[in-house]
């Protein structure tokens, strides 16, 4: 069976290291990364692939805000994806998830050969998860979201996905979006020797043009009014002394705060 | 006239929505209409329970093309609901499958969409979404600027209101269904105790501090004799030592107790996003800079293995 996958990544800024300065978010010199979820989307691909014993893995990035997304789209190469494509272009700057959507949608027709798109269930960053389920629309594919394990075999995919209350088993024909969840799988750490090698795969770069879309497509249709830090007003009141004592000041604390022996 | 349309599969969180678009419908000089889909009639008796919240009209679609409520279906049926009805403001709760639904029904409707939302307010004639961005550091304020606007509101958000109105008018469009190719092989409940904690009072929250899996009961004998809910990060959940449903932060619950007492928990942002609404946060942790500490209202630097027991004698003699 031949299996070939187009895989979309998006990179973010590394979030562990955000830090708040009145506020705000700053952002300088914080590394970029590609999402938590779409390296477990790339690791689902990967396994598909082997499995199928025949087709490639794509991995297709929108690079929205200059997100270095040429030299972190590397770590995914080396993961075992088999090329890459890029779309790059000054008009993506500012725009948002619909605009997105539309490009990699775009360029998903370009690639062509596509018998499954898949995608994280959200970014590691804003996580809004609109991305898949637009794409899905844009291309009028059958969409199975929150996947926690995928076969494929025959003319489809067999999906167990988790959902609030149930876990849900799908069927789906191919071409098909499936968006993925982290318990799918541990995406593999990339060997040093690979990580060198995926400096000579093939990465392609378009821009808007290339995908027939003018800049007015992807702009955007949300307006961000402010991205601020929440404010937390707390006590820090911290108890020293033995284990017994600071257990003892803790439950006195509570009692006073009305919280215990109401 | 237009209106706005209220949707979810979950009726408590339609009743939600409608409760609180009725006020926007008020304020905006806009109709209130809400949707209920489905196979067969199951769900027509929730019509009057809209109607008492609210809604002027509630359309009821019964197709089989909606057995399963595959997406790409869910979103068609909707979209035709939404032009009927001329709403130019669709609110879906954001559950899992609302939040894959908004996004298709917005693209379907040349909308734009703001999912997670966890306040929705009108600002002159402007509603206005707030949700988490940035991995839970910031709020974002963020508005929809195309002519119809959806917004995937987590449940819980809006109170549900007093039944003060009458029955809505039922109204049950004609709509062209084409079954999704998506087919639903099997569905099976989650296994575990079925716990909510976006309603406890009290909680106990253990993170990778915890050495094995056999102290998870140290958690639990806290949480008893406090009389609170025993939660834990994602880290601890993905170690298969609690069940998903009780992870608390950005990928579990939003948790709003009187008393929220972390341990063993460092406090990376994407677990504090689901306490910090909490009315007094307690931690015990090892180290005096975890971040954890910032956002407590009480301290305790100590080895839990200590500090717990001790905690649990304390709890257990008053």
């Amino acid at each position: 069976m031949k299996l070939d996958i187009v895989v979309c990544v998006k990179t973010n800024p590394d979030l562990q290291m955000i830090r708040i300065k009145n506020r705000e978010p700053v952002l300088e010199a914080i590394p970029f990364r590609v999402g938590d979820l779409d390296k477990n989307a790339v690791e689902a691909a990967i396994q598909l692939r082997d499995a199928a014993g025949d087709g490639k893995v794509v991995v297709l990035a929108v690079a929205e805000s200059n997100r270095k997304v040429r030299e972190t789209v590397k770590e995914v190469l080396a993961m075992g994806a088999d090329e890459a494509v890029l779309v790059v272009d000054p008009a993506l700057e500012a725009t948002d998830q619909a605009g997105v959507a539309r490009a990699l949608a775009a360029a998903i027709q370009k690639i062509g050969s596509c018998d499954l798109v898949l995608f994280g269930e959200g970014s590691t960053d804003n996580y809004t998860g609109q991305v898949g389920s637009r794409v899905a629309e844009l291309l009028a594919l059958p969409q199975i979201s929150y996947a926690r394990k995928i076969t494929a075999g025959g003319a489809g995919v067999l999906v167990e996905r988790s959902m609030d209350e149930s876990i849900e088993t799908l069927e789906a024909p191919l071409p098909a979006a499936v968006t993925v969840v982290s318990e799918i799988n541990e995406p593999r750490i990339p060997s040093l020797m690979n990580i060198m090698k995926a400096g000579k795969k093939p990465v392609e770069e378009w821009g808007l043009a290339d995908l027939g879309l003018e800049a007015g497509t992807v702009a955007p249709v949300r307006t961000i009014l402010s991205n601020l830090a929440e404010e937390q007003d707390r006590k820090h009141i911290m108890f020293e002394g033995s284990a017994a004592d600071q257990a003892s000041a803790f439950v006195n604390a509570l009692i006073k705060e009305g919280v215990l022996g109401r | 006239m237009a209106d706005i349309l209220v949707y979810s599969e979950k009726m408590d969180a339609a009743l939600e929505l409608a409760s609180k678009a009725k006020e926007f419908a008020g304020a905006l000089g806009l109709g209130l209409s809400a949707a209920i889909l489905g196979v067969d009639g199951t769900g027509a008796a929730d019509a009057g329970r809209l109607g008492e919240v609210g809604a002027d009209r509630v359309f009821t679609v019964f197709d089989p093309a909606l057995d399963g409520l595959a997406v790409d279906v869910t979103a068609e049926a909707l979209a035709q609901v939404a032009r009927e009805a001329g709403a130019t403001v669709v609110l879906v709760a954001s559950t899992r499958r609302g939040k894959e639904l908004a996004p298709r029904l917005a693209q379907k409707l040349g909308a734009g969409c703001v999912t997670d939302v966890n306040s929705l307010v009108l600002d002159g004639a402007t509603l206005v979404a707030g949700r988490y961005a940035f991995g839970g550091n910031t709020v974002a304020m963020e508005t929809v600027d195309t002519g119809v606007k959806v917004f995937a509101v987590m449940p819980k958000t809006f109170e549900m209101g007093p039944a003060v109105a009458g029955a809505g008018l039922v109204v049950s469009p004609a709509l062209a269904l084409q079954p999704s190719t998506v087919k639903l092989v099997e569905r099976r409940q989650k296994d575990g105790d079925a716990v909510n904690l976006e309603d406890a009072e009290r909680i106990v929250g253990i993170g990778r501090g915890l050495g094995k899996r056999e102290d998870v009961d140290l958690g639990r004998q806290l949480a008893a004799a406090l009389g609170a809910e025993l939660a834990c990060t994602k880290g601890l959940s993905d170690f298969g030592w609690l069940a998903e449903d009780r992870v608390v932060g950005l990928s579990g619950a939003k948790t709003k107790p009187d008393l929220y007492l972390s341990v063993g928990i460092s406090g990376q942002i994407q677990h504090t996003v689901g306490i910090s609404s909490s009315k007094l946060i307690a931690a015990i942790n090892t180290d005096k800079d975890a971040p954890i500490f910032q956002l407590a209202d009480y301290g305790v630097v100590g080895d839990l293995y200590e500090v717990v027991p001790a905690l649990i004698e304390k709890l257990n003699s008053i």
